[in-house]
């Protein structure tokens, strides 16, 4: 089985938010990036097919040169390969047109992308990935097993779960519960060794066109102090939810 | 040219989400001059999508389109955007509807924004406000694409009545059997429980509360106030608690109209996915905890002893409000 593994290089979820050049630009200032969480539940799981079952596991970022240590470091926690396409990632729809292109020149069986990048939380790309490579599609995956070209996936919906059959190939999105999160890897000396070795090519990218633009961005306006409530009052707690808050 | 309208139901019943996206088409087809139709597939009372300002209703029943499918649906809803001539499509924020949108977003070659949380600020060129960066921030997004699709936020925009004919017409999709590459098995879910998604109030309790055990104030809170239960990411991994209840950057988002959050501290991560709530009540131990920054009300105490009279109170406070 061949696995792509699709890689967002975000913002640490500590870091402070600011943008530049007129709200223009998001402000990397100071800012370390690591592996999207959501795909790193999926890079994990990929891990796990390829010792279980065997298969090969490649990851891929649309990005410029800067994403590369993020693509280093799923080196460095086992993936095989990895394929960086050289364009600005600037909007969903871009990006997974040129996945798509690397699903189709690469021949993947199951490509495991995250339910969301955490930085601009489109949410976007794999549904369209799959639907560009007509392939079956599995969002909010908690759970995936594989047997032969079968498989068997759980999504978290609104309110429960929902199992369903399907085959390859498949795309899935994942999220927390894809693996425990006692799994997640962190790179030892010796990954990050032979990450050095593993193939990063480079490809550039197919004419495709952006969709969406993100002109400008604000941060929401700062929020008032705290009321503080005494808590032998929570009579008075109660009256300020009624009556000044209006939420009950 | 009407603006077209997907209005999720669930067994028959319109969600409150599909109520909230209607009014929100209501609004973007008042900017642009024209009509709003409603897609409704399997539901029930298509009659009351007209309080929303829905003026026609495609209403689909289909057995095939029972269990979810996103391609089978995703069809539909193109199929219906070629039918009406649609240049915008509404979809809420529901996860089979964000599973949704970037399908038909593929079949329509068109633009999709997600998170969106107002009205476009434009029509010419398309402009909406969207949450990024996990509610740290927000972004004007345009799109530029003929067909437009905007994905609606949760309890962002709210419900606007108005009067529509919502006046009803079959319609069958052409659903070819290749559609159905992925078949549902089985459904697992808690009826009678207010969801996190759906939910106005949504009481929330961390590591604070020290164990499992300790969560039947939490489910009573909840009930007195008809709200959902959630909690923090470390409770979920401990597994105190369902991961289903994890809120935060890297669990549910929660936009609710009342979040009160009981011993948990107020990371960062959580903060970033519950921020988008509009009232936020904190009950800490800790007055240095970092979620008094956040809250609109705090109160500095212990959960075991606070959580019980809040119960109370809000019990003789609805008793006299019945
Ligand atoms: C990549 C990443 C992603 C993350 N994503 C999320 C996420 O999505 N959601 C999330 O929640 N976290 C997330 N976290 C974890 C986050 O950083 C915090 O560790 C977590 O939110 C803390 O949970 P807590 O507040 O329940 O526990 P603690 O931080 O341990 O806080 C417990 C609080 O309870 C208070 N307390 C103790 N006893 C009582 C009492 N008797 N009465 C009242 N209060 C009491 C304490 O004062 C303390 O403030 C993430 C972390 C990382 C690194």
């Amino acid at each position: 089985m061949k696995i792509l593994v699709c890689i967002s290089h975000v913002p640490d979820t500590t870091s402070k938010i600011n943008f530049t050049e007129g709200d223009t630009k998001f402000d990397t200032n100071g800012v370390q990036f690591v592996i999207n969480p959501n795909d790193e539940f999926g890079l994990t799981r990929a891990m796990w097919f390829k010792e279980k079952q065997g298969a090969s596991v490649d990851v891929v970022n649309v990005g410029g040169a800067e994403t590369e240590p993020t693509l280093r470091k799923a080196l460095a926690i086992g993936a095989d390969g990895a394929i960086r396409v050289n364009a600005a990632a600037t909007d969903g729809f871009f990006v997974a047109k040129q996945l798509a292109e690397v699903v189709k020149n690469g021949g993947y069986d199951l490509v495991i992308a995250g339910r969301e990048s955490i930085d601009y939380n489109g949410g976007m790309v794999p549904g369209m990935l799959a639907e560009l490579t007509n392939a079956n599609f599995v969002n909010n995956c908690i759970s995936l097993e594989i047997d032969g070209t079968n498989a068997t996936a759980m999504r978290e919906i609104d309110g429960g779960k929902e199992t369903s059959s399907t085959s390859l190939p498949l795309v899935i999105a994942g999220q927390k519960g894809l693996v425990e999160e006692s799994d997640l890897r962190i790179p030892n000396m010796r990954g990050i060794m032979m990450a050095r070795k593993k193939p990063l090519n480079v490809v550039e990218p197919v004419d495709a066109s952006a969709e969406t633009t993100a002109v400008k961005f604000e941060k929401p306006a700062p929020k008032g102090a705290v009321k503080l409530v005494d808590a032998d009052n929570i009579d008075e707690l109660v009256n300020l939810l009624h009556n000044e808050a209006k939420v009950i | 040219m009407s603006v077209l309208v997907y209005t999720e139901s669930e067994q028959g019943k319109f969600k409150k989400a599909a109520f909230e996206v209607a009014s929100y088409a209501k609004e973007v087809a008042n900017q642009l001059g024209t009509t709003v139709t409603a897609v409704a597939i399997n539901a029930d009372n298509t009659a009351e999508l007209g309080n929303y300002g829905v003026d026609k209703v495609l209403h689909v029943s289909a057995d095939s389109l029972k269990d979810f499918n996103a391609k089978a649906y995703a069809s539909t809803l193109h199929q219906a955007v070629e039918k009406e001539n649609a240049k915008v499509v509404i979809i809420s924020s529901s996860a089979d509807s964000k599973t949704i949108a970037p399908i038909l977003a593929v079949n329509l070659k068109a633009g999709y924004a997600s998170n969106v949380v107002a009205a476009p600020t434009s029509t010419s060129p398309f402009t909406v406000k969207r949450t990024a960066f996990t509610n740290k921030a927000f972004n004007m997004t345009e799109i530029n694409s003929d067909v437009k699709i905007v994905g609606v936020s949760n309890n962002a925009f709210g419900l606007v009545e108005n009067s529509g004919d919502a006046a009803a017409e079959d319609f069958s999709p052409n659903l070819d059997d290749s559609l159905f590459g992925v078949k549902v098995d089985s459904v697992d879910k808690v009826t009678g429980k207010v969801t996190i998604a759906d939910a106005e109030v949504v009481v929330s309790a961390g590591r604070g509360l020290k164990g499992p055990e300790n969560w039947g104030m939490i489910e009573e809170l909840a009930d007195v106030l008809g709200a959902a239960t959630a909690c923090s990411k470390p409770v979920s991994d401990l597994g105190w608690r369902p991961h289903g209840e994890h809120v935060g950057q890297t669990g549910k988002p929660v936009a609710s109209n009342l979040y009160i959050a009981i011993g948990i501290s107020g990371a960062i991560q959580h903060l970033a996915g519950i921020n988008a709530s509009k009232v936020k009540v904190v009950i800490n131990t800790d007055p240095e905890a970092p979620f008094f920054k956040a809250a609109d009300y705090g109160v500095v105490g212990d959960a075991f002893e606070v959580v019980p009279q809040l119960i109370e109170k809000l019990k003789e406070f609805k008793a006299n409000n019945a």
